[in-house]
């Protein structure tokens, strides 16, 4: 009898340890060589997921891209003109540990800020685009994000020019406090110029967007697609869940979840952006206008 | 000693003298009230700010239209989905002049508060400012709007209604509204709850309210993950209407007496009338381009970047 419970501890035991992923050595694989799905838990070669528009081959998760990472794959090559690339702050720079911060973040990403701008074509047609970087600061907007995208809608509305925004963001930057939260204000104020110029504003949303950016130029595309599975919300699940003190729902804030409650007007999957924003561009371009009329 | 903790010894001190027959006794129990006074209110830190702003003896949006206007009549719901008591606003009279005021409305006692969600906004509640908005000005009359908020309310129907889009477009929409807009901090100006019915032409500020990126609370767990550094936070965070008046956030403030504003402090509703209709007069001599020019520079120039 005994023996009996013994071998079916042994069973579970070896089929618990069939269930858990195996610890990779972690040191032993040469970095970046693999890429790991945080949403999927499994490791794949990193050219099979750059091929893949690192999308996870496991499970479709689309996995975090940096600013230059995505114009790469949006933009038509060779066409990218970056503008305002120098742009830095000067705000509140004696905020405990903020300038070091700029500084280290500068030395590992490459980038002077949140967020990238310029002119480019997509599948032919012109653009502005925004791209933000949620490794900068997890793409929070203080006064050169706001600066930058105020200045790109600028210029998009003097040239006449449609808008794209790619966000990644938790929202407005903290360690430029009142500046961060007006910079909502700015970039607003510089869409709806842009807007009743009749002009095109198409609004991406990727994972993670949350906070100000949420609450400002996120939110009021002409067109909002999102990617699948992105986080997208005003408030932060922990900090709803603290104030509610309960679980949030499975999917809670999930693109699918924005799609069903009427706030974006569609997911697309990376792999078809570029041809969804093409068209799109093609179908707001004026030799796609009815003729006549006045 | 916090200005929370000196209050509570004056607090004691009081009761100590009703009881005191003793002359002798009660002349020491004064002075060292009057000592406790002077070193409480002689000095305010920007936490004691933040306690006076959030101090529910403080007037709320309903004393400041009681007291300033003749005549408010309250208007409700935003047209598509109910009525947001969090918010309130209508059409009032400001001496024989017409105006739409607005409010984020905070209760005195626990049970108003429940009703009013502690004056944190549901997307209703902007979608129903942004409705009397655009009634404002169709109509021609100037927007003033009273700033007393906590913060968007952050909750499961708030997102599901879409708290961003809501506050994104009001912030996009007040920018071009072809009236005069006047927004006043009264209390607690927080985050994006409190932008989205502050985008206006005159910003204007209590002595001891208070307009930050988030409540220090927040702030002190979201940088440092450990919400009780709210102290440290509320220093560093130049909320209080003196820093933002430096930074040129806002274009003025109004004095309080030694304590903050309480039920008694009557003054602040007449200098507040006065200063809002010499200030119309002004705004309304501009014409719309012009005015709406105006507003969308005061913020466009916030955020000193520089190329490198």
């Amino acid at each position: 009898m005994i023996s009996l419970f013994k071998e079916r501890r042994q069973k579970l035991t070896r089929f618990k340890s069939m269930q858990q992923k195996p610890d990779r050595p972690k040191a032993s694989v040469p970095a970046g060589l693999y890429t790991h799905c945080p949403d999927c838990n499994q490791d794949f070669i990193s050219e099979q997921v750059a091929a893949n528009f690192f999308v996870c081959p496991g499970c479709g998760y689309h996995l975090r891209l940096t600013a230059h990472g995505r114009i790469k794959l949006i933009a038509d090559k060779g066409s990218v003109r970056e503008l305002n690339a120098g742009l830095t702050t000067r705000e509140n720079l004696d905020f405990p540990g903020y300038s070091e911060k700029l500084a280290a973040l500068e030395a590992s990403t490459g980038l002077k800020e949140a967020v990238v701008t310029g002119v480019c074509t997509i599948e032919g047609h012109s653009a502005m685009i925004g791209v933000m970087d949620s490794r900068f600061m997890m793409g929070s907007m203080g006064s050169v994000v706001g600066e930058k995208i105020t200045r790109a809608v600028e210029y998009a509305t003097k040239r006449r020019l449609p808008v794209i925004i790619f966000t990644a963001s938790g929202g407005a930057r903290m360690q430029e406090g009142i500046v961060s939260l007006m910079q909502m204000a700015k970039t607003s104020n510089a869409l709806a110029r842009h807007s009743q110029a009749g002009l095109l504003y198409i609004s991406c949303l990727t994972h993670p967007t949350t906070g100000g950016v949420t609450a400002s130029f996120a939110s009021l595309g002409d067109i909002i697609i999102a990617e699948p599975r992105a986080l997208i919300g005003f408030a932060g699940p922990r900090v709803i869940e603290q104030t509610i003190r309960q679980k949030l729902p499975e999917g809670f804030q999930r693109s699918e979840f924005l799609l069903e409650h009427g706030f974006i007007d569609m997911i697309v999957e990376r792999h078809k952006l570029k041809s969804t924003l093409g068209s799109l561009l093609r179908l707001h371009s004026p030799s796609a206008r009815v003729k006549g009329g006045g | 000693m916090s200005l929370k903790e000196a209050e509570e010894q004056i607090r004691r001190l009081d009761e100590q003298l009703k009881n005191a027959g003793d002359e002798g006794v009660r002349k020491a129990l004064l002075k060292e009230k009057n000592r406790l006074l002077k070193e409480a209110y002689g000095s305010l830190s920007s936490y004691d700010r933040v306690y006076l702003a959030r101090k529910p003896t403080r007037p709320n949006v309903r004393n400041y239209i009681k007291n300033i206007f003749a005549e408010f009549y309250e208007l409700h719901g935003d047209r598509l989905m109910r009525d947001d008591p969090a918010v309130i606003g209508g059409i009032a009279s400001l001496d024989g002049i017409a105006v739409t005021v607005i409010g984020h409305c905070k209760g005195k006692t626990l049970d108003e508060n429940v009703k009013c969600n502690f004056g944190m906004p549901n997307p209703e509640g902007y979608r129903k400012a942004l409705r009397l908005m655009r009634q404002a000005e169709k109509f021609k009359r100037p927007i003033i709007t009273f700033i007393d908020t906590p913060g968007a309310h952050p909750g499961i129907e708030s997102e599901k209604h879409g708290q961003g889009e809501a506050i994104a477009r009001n912030l996009m929409e007040m920018g071009s509204l072809a009236v005069p807009i006047i927004a006043i901090v009264i209390g607690e100006g927080g985050s994006g709850g409190a932008l989205a019915l502050s985008v206006a032409d005159r910003i204007w500020m209590l002595e001891n309210a208070v307009y930050s990126i988030l409540s220090p609370e927040g702030f002190a767990s979201i940088l440092w993950k450990d919400a009780s550094r709210t102290r440290e936070a509320a220093e560093l965070m130049k909320l209080t209407s003196y820093d933002l008046l430096e930074m040129g956030i806002i274009d003025k403030l109004f004095g309080e007496p030694k304590g903050g504003l309480d039920m008694n402090s009557r003054s602040i509703y007449q200098r507040i009338k006065n200063t809002l209709k010499i200030e119309l007069e002004l705004l309304s001599k501009l014409n719309r381009r012009a005015l709406i020019e105006q507003r969308y520079k005061k913020y466009r120039r916030i955020g000193d970047c520089s190329p490198r």
